[in-house]
Parts: C-alpha cells; structure tokens; sequence
C-alpha cells in the first residue's frame, strides 16, 4: 500500500485536488482510502456525494470506546473508502492532538486493510504544529505531494511545508513525491512551479489548468470525474493519477532561504 | 586503620563540583555555588532557568499558585482544570492544615480537578469546566471557588477567565481563574506570583468591614505547615494582637477580603509573598515589614518588632510577659538538647525562606549550618533586598504579569507618615526589608542555589553533615547515605516548629533524628555478607 499526504497552503484546491486524483485511481480499478484532516471535514465531500460522513471524533465523544468500523468508514464513489477526522470548532480544543487520536482509532480498529493500494491523508493548511504533521510521523504517511500555484504566498507555504518533511525524513520513511501545479493563471505559473522544484530538488508532476468545470462538479457534490467524465479537465485528473501511480521519484527536499525564494520569485514575476 | 582524609576547604569542594561538569554547564553553575562572606555577600546566580539533564529540586507553577499560596484557604473550592495527576499527586501532600469546628467550612481535604480526558483536550475543556464550578456550588455551597490552569490548558487555549466571570455571575459567588500552567516561569516561584496578583485583584479589599482592633496586623507568607500558624496564633492571642489575616495558612475566604483593613502586615516568607506586602502599601497604606517566627529567639525578636511598631506601653509590657513565660519553658529543653547537640553541623536545601529561618533553630541548639541554599529564592532572598534594582529582569520574569499599583481613591490611609517612617528608620526601625540569608551564615559555608541532586550528593560524602533537611524529592536518597533527613516542606509527620511550643518540638526531633540512628544500630545483610 502506498500511503500519500497531500499538504499545501489553506485554500489552495486540495481537498478537491486530492479527491479528484482519487476518483482517477479508484475509476482505474484502484482501492483507495482518503482520511480527511481537517476539522471542517470536508475532505471526501465530492466522493460522498455530500457531507454525509460522521467524523472520528464526533463518533468516539459521542460512542465512548466502542466505535464499530463501519461507523466511521462509509464507501465513496467507485469503491473509495472515505474517513473524516473531524475536530474542535474553530478557536476552542487542539485540532492537532484530534488528528492523533484519530488515525490512532483508524489504527485500532484495524482501517489499513492489506487489500488497499493507497490511502490518501487530506491535510489542513501548513504544518502547524504536531498534531497536523502526524500523518507524516511515524511512517503514516511516506509520500507527500504539495498542491502549490504561482501565488507567492502558496510557493512559501510549499517551502515551508519542505520543511517540515526535511525534519521527519532524517528520522523516517517520509519523501517528497513533487509539486502539484493548481493553476491559478498567475504569469510564467508552469515555469516559475518547475524552477521552484527543481531548487527543491524534486519535480511538478502535474500542471493543473483552471477550469470551471471543477466548480459546477463541486456544487453537484461531485468529483469532475464522476460530474463530467468526458470533460477535458477530467482528463488532466487521470493523468495526474496515473503519473502519481507510475512516480518514483522520491526526494529528501532542499528547502529555499527566503532570500533565494525572493529571488525567483522576482526573476519570473519580472520576467512576464 | 588508615589516616582520615583531610576535608577539603569549601572553595576546593567547590572548584571539584564545577569541574566534573562539561563547559556551558561548569560555566553556569559555577555562578550558583558560592564560599560564603557575610560581611560583603557576592553575586549569586538565581531564579534562572535549571540546566536540562540536572536533577533539580524544583517544582511548578502551577504548584506555587495552587499548592503554594491558593491551596490553603479553607473555605474556598479550588478546582484544578487538567488531568487528574495534577490533582491527585497534590492532594494533602503539603500538609497545611485549618481549623474546624468554627462554623467555617473547611473543604482543603477535598480534591478538586476536571479531569480532562482526550475528548476534553481535542475538543475544549471550557464547558466541563463550568460545568464543574455548578456541582461544586450545588454540592458545597463554597464561599468562592478558584479555578487553576495546568499545562494542556494553556497549550489548548481554554479560557478559564472567561470561565470565572460566566460562573460569578450565574452562581453569585466570586470565581476568579489562575493562568498558572505548569510550564511558565522557571521554578514554583512563578506561581507564587500569579497568585499574589490574582488574590490581589479578586480577594484583597472585597469586604469593607472595618477592623475594630487597636493592634490588627496581617501574617503573610505563613501556610500552617504541621499546624505552624495554630502556634502562632496562639502567641499573638497571648500578646493581645489580632491577626485579621494570614497568608494564607488556616485562613477563610473573608478575612484575606477584609484584609486591608489591618494596620500592619508582618511577612514570613519573604520569597512567596513579598508581592503582596508591596502592592497592599501602595494601594492601602499599609507597612510591612520581615518578621521569622522558626526560632524562640526569632520569634521573641519578632513580637518585640511588632511592639514598637504599635508604641503602645501596655502592647509591650505584655509582649514583654509573654516572652518571658514561653521562653522559661523553652530554655530547659534547649540547654538540654545542646548538651548533645552543640557543635554539630546542618545542611539546608529547601524552599525559599525556610533554608534560612531553619537556621536560627539550629544554632539555637549550638549547631551550625555549613551548607545552604533555595530551591527557587531570588537573589534578594540570599544577598538582601538591597540588591534589588541591581537584579536582571530577564524574558522568563517577564512572561509573569506585574501589576502596577496605584494608591486606592478612597481607601487608601497611610497607616504611618513619612516622616514617623523616617524617625523609626533613625532609630534602626528597619522597614520593608529583607538581609537574605547570606549575611547571617558563616565566612566560608557553602551557598547553592537550586542544588543539583549531584552536588547534593558530593556534599554529604565530603563533609558528612550530622543533619540534613529537605524534602521528599531526595529524602531518601540522603538518608540511604546514612545521613538523617529533615523535610522541611511537609514536616515529614511533625510539627509545629514555628514560635515557642514548635521551637521545642524542633529541638526534640532533631535530637531524637541525630541521636537515635536505628539504622547505625544493625548491619545489613549485604555488609554482613561482604564481612
């Protein structure tokens, strides 16, 4: 099984990237998990076909410790096996020790069957604290994809995120598998994403173009690949699948300082 | 038999210390341990931070504001927000007693905490814990209650202010929290702080009773350890003085309120409680000054300070009366005990205060401590307060609240003028002030300052003390090496040693703890075996 994290900067298009790269896999004939962590819990909404899930957390306050599987693991569209973590309202507890305690449960209850080809972890924003880079401690995670676009904020996010795995890749298993281009239509974005991975010292493996088609599958609650499978964009999430199940390049990042981020943010920026 | 090694001289004992640790730490500990002179006390190093890997002496914040300080006011529910280890390991353990039987409840046997589960730490633990303050009302009807931080709750960022002020106005009770995590500061010393500066706020002036009492005056910094502040008590009831409050040893809600009221305040534990002696002149009025009750001699010296201060010929006379009965009863005992005791040597590591005050009962009985320091003093409580402005605030002293006290509008009535401070000041009247121990040790005794357990242990082989007093962290450890242990935080399961009737019993103990080694009087199986 392979196990993949996909981080990036809050509002960058993960969860929606995550799930359609999952519904290219899973329509492949692949068996997938994706476990949600962020407390939102709107991880696996467009494989639902909602937010129909009841997350770990809720479950385990409201059950005490008896939580039964099937409570907490619903199947999602072609076969996926979907998990929402879940967590505190905004602003009260630690969202961090809830992602913990969750997959902890998920380990428990024994949700990592030997027949699964992958599980996905959706995580909330930056590596903020240990609680969030949980999934990729202790082995839970091994590969790590950053979802990234040509804004300046999401490429310091991304470096920091390298950052983090720098930490846990001298201790563990922990790789980074390469960027994830969500394209925001930012000037000279493809060029600016591949410099930025290769100072990183990893690659873009999928230039995502923007396209609107995402948003009216998002409002049917649904994955681009079950909304329009024979939309161009459909397409673009098959490949990245398959690239992502055909990749072996796995890298201990070089993280930028932020000088030379600066520096190429300038040289591309200037460059349009 | 060979010949007895000669004893190495403090600075040479000192010098081995510093050398068998690795360079940053000799560096810093080096600036801890000091061969005293206590003509011209040095510099020493204090209320930093402990280096990591040392085994300390230490305690926490939040033991400081809630074990130290909070904990023993009788009629109070205090109500620890964490998980229940925080709780459990500090329940009685101090030993502060109180009173029953006045009508007052007295609920300091209780234990009170939310028990924070995951669930509680994962999704907030704010709405457990008011729920908390309702059955503790419904339950126990307490005159107040106080709530308490622990670590997770400063990391997961309950409010429990917000907590208070719901729970004050939905039970009409005062409730007022502590951000006293266990993490802050670098010793307990933090949390006495943060509990000066809450009681401060919420408690001091809430109750506008005056004081009808010619001589009133507050204790601070006296906790009833073994029943310490029942023997005070006692005295002072002799004396004919009222005690309004006491900081916070056998003490009720509503005397600490009507505290400010009191027409002096006399401080015990310089270290915990200065704050409070400071911040209630500047709003109220009110002097202060160092009193120690540890010692017969002390505590007669004591009441006469408190005397003149009354100036009242008819206070003094009977001070003077009841000095002369206690001490009839105490010099027997004690000329008894130095017969055996005179000569022998003493080592005191505890607390903030008590490594000093102890040292007045011993050379009471003729014994001289030749090694001592704090767990978690500053430098004024070892060189003097004099060297005040001259003390480095540093980023974990800032982190601690300061509150910056202004006179009351109405309230405040300066109990002396300036100028009566002043002519008392002429004739040697010593206000607001603490010496600190190092002036009244020896010229060459040994001060360390939050001795490390390996430095605890070189001392007693180097120079094996005929006593050696601290607490429950080491106790045993000390007492493995053959030397008796004296704690003085809890008392081990004596007590009181404060004023007259405790000086006596200090003696008596420390007689039969020196005296009578039952350990020196079997061999142990391995010694046998090895014979």
């Amino acid at each position: 099984m392979r196990k993949i994290a996909i981080y990036g900067k809050g509002g960058i298009g993960k969860s929606t990237t995550t799930q359609n790269t999952v519904a290219g896999l899973a329509e492949w004939g692949k068996k997938v998990m994706v476990v949600g962590c962020d407390p939102k819990a709107d991880s696996t909404r467009l494989l639902l076909g909602g937010l129909a899930q009841k997350t770990v957390l809720d479950t385990l306050r409201d059950e005490g410790e008896d939580v039964e599987l099937d409570e907490i693991l619903k199947p999602g569209y072609a076969k996926t096996k979907c998990v929402e973590s879940g967590g505190p309202e905004p602003g009260v507890g630690c969202a961090g020790r809830g992602i913990i305690t969750s997959i902890n449960m998920l380990e428990q209850l024994g949700a990592y069957t030997p027949d699964l080809d992958y599980t996905f972890y959706d995580v909330l924003g930056d590596v903020v604290c240990g609680g969030f880079a949980m999934p990729i401690r202790d082995g839970k995670a091994e590969e790590i994809y950053i979802v990234v676009s040509g804004e300046m904020m999401a490429m310091y996010a991304a470096n920091n995120i390298c950052k983090g795995i720098v930490k846990f890749a001298q201790s563990g298993k922990v790789r980074l598998g390469g960027l994830i281009c969500n394209s925001r239509k930012c000037d000279n974005e493809k060029e600016l994403i591949e410099a930025l991975a290769e100072k990183l010292g990893t690659q873009m493996i999928h230039f995502v173009p923007r396209d609107n088609v995402v948003q009216h599958a998002e409002l049917n609650r649904k994955t681009v690949i079950e909304y329009a499978p024979e939309a161009a964009q459909a397409d673009e999430y098959r490949t990245l699948a398959r690239k992502i199940d055909a990749n072996k390049m796995f890298v201990i990042p070089t993280p930028l300082t932020m000088e030379d981020l600066e520096d190429l943010l300038v040289k591309y920026g200037l460059a349009a | 038999m060979s010949e007895r090694e000669p004893i190495p001289s403090p600075e040479a004992f000192r010098d081995e210390v510093v050398k068998s640790y690795s360079g940053k730490v000799a560096k810093k500990r080096a600036k801890h341990i000091l061969v005293n002179d206590p003509e011209v006390p040095a510099e020493i190093e204090a209320n930093v931070r402990t280096i990591p890997g040392i085994i300390s002496q230490r305690g926490c914040c939040y033991a400081g504001c809630k074990g130290v300080v909070m904990g023993p006011i009788k009629d109070m529910v205090h109500i620890v927000h964490g998980p229940i280890g925080c709780s459990y390991y500090a329940w009685l353990s101090r030993r502060n007693q109180a009173a029953t039987g006045d009508g007052i409840a007295n609920f300091i046997h209780y234990a009170f905490s939310t028990d924070m589960q995951e669930e509680d730490i994962v999704f907030g633990g704010e709405k457990k814990l008011a729920q908390a303050c309702r059955e503790a009302y419904a339950l126990l009807k307490p005159t107040a209650i106080g709530l308490y931080s622990t670590c997770p709750v400063g990391l997961i960022g309950d409010d429990v202010h917000a907590v208070a002020r719901q729970m004050k106005e939905e039970l009409g009770i005062n409730v007022f929290g502590f951000s006293c995590e266990g993490y802050k500061g670098v010793s307990q010393s933090a949390g006495h702080h943060i509990a000066n500066n809450g009681l401060f706020k919420n408690v001091v002036g809430e109750n506008d009773t005056p004081v009808d009492h010619p001589f009133s005056i507050n204790l601070l910094g006296e906790y009833n350890i073994g029943g310490d502040a029942f023997e005070i008590e006692r005295i002072l009831d002799l004396c004919g003085i009222h005690l309004v409050a006491t900081f916070s040893g056998n003490v009720k809600y509503d005397d600490i309120a009507q505290s400010h009221n009191a027409k002096l305040n006399v401080v015990m534990c310089h270290r915990s409680i200065n704050y409070m002696a400071e911040m209630m002149e500047s709003k109220f009025g009110i002097p202060w000054f160092k009193v120690n009750f540890i010692g017969a001699d002390s505590t007669a010296k004591s009441l006469r300070k408190i005397a003149e201060y009354f100036g009242n010929e008819d206070l003094t006379a009977r001070v003077e009366e009841v000095i002369a009965d206690e001490l009839a009863k105490v010099v027997s005992v004690r000329a008894d005990v130095a017969s055996r005791l005179s000569g022998k040597t003493a080592m005191l590591f505890v607390g903030g205060s008590r490594a000093h005050h102890y040292q007045d009962l011993f050379s009471e009985v003729g014994m001289t401590s030749v090694a001592a320091g704090y767990e978690f003093a500053h430098r004024d409580d070892y060189e003097g307060r004099r060297v005040l402005p001259s003390i480095k605030v540093d980023a974990d002293t800032r982190n601690i609240e300061e509150l910056h006290i202004t006179a009351d509008d109405t309230r405040y009535a300066p109990r002396r003028t300036p100028e009566e401070i002043a002519a008392a000041e002429k004739r040697g009247f010593n206000w607001r002030d603490y010496d600190g121990m190092m002036s009244q040790m020896k010229k060459g005794t040994l001060v360390i300052d939050d001795i490390s357990h390996f430095e605890m242990e070189k001392l007693i082989a180097t120079y094996k003390p005929d006593i050696f007093c601290s607490g429950i962290k080491d106790k045993y450890v000390v007492e493995k090496m053959g030397v008796p242990c004296k704690q003085l935080h809890s008392y081990d399961y004596g007590g009181p040693y404060a004023g007259f009737i405790g000086a006596t019993n200090f003696y008596q103990e420390i007689d039969r703890m020196i005296g009578k080694r039952i350990s020196k009087l079997i061999t142990p199986p391995w010694k046998k075996q090895s014979a």
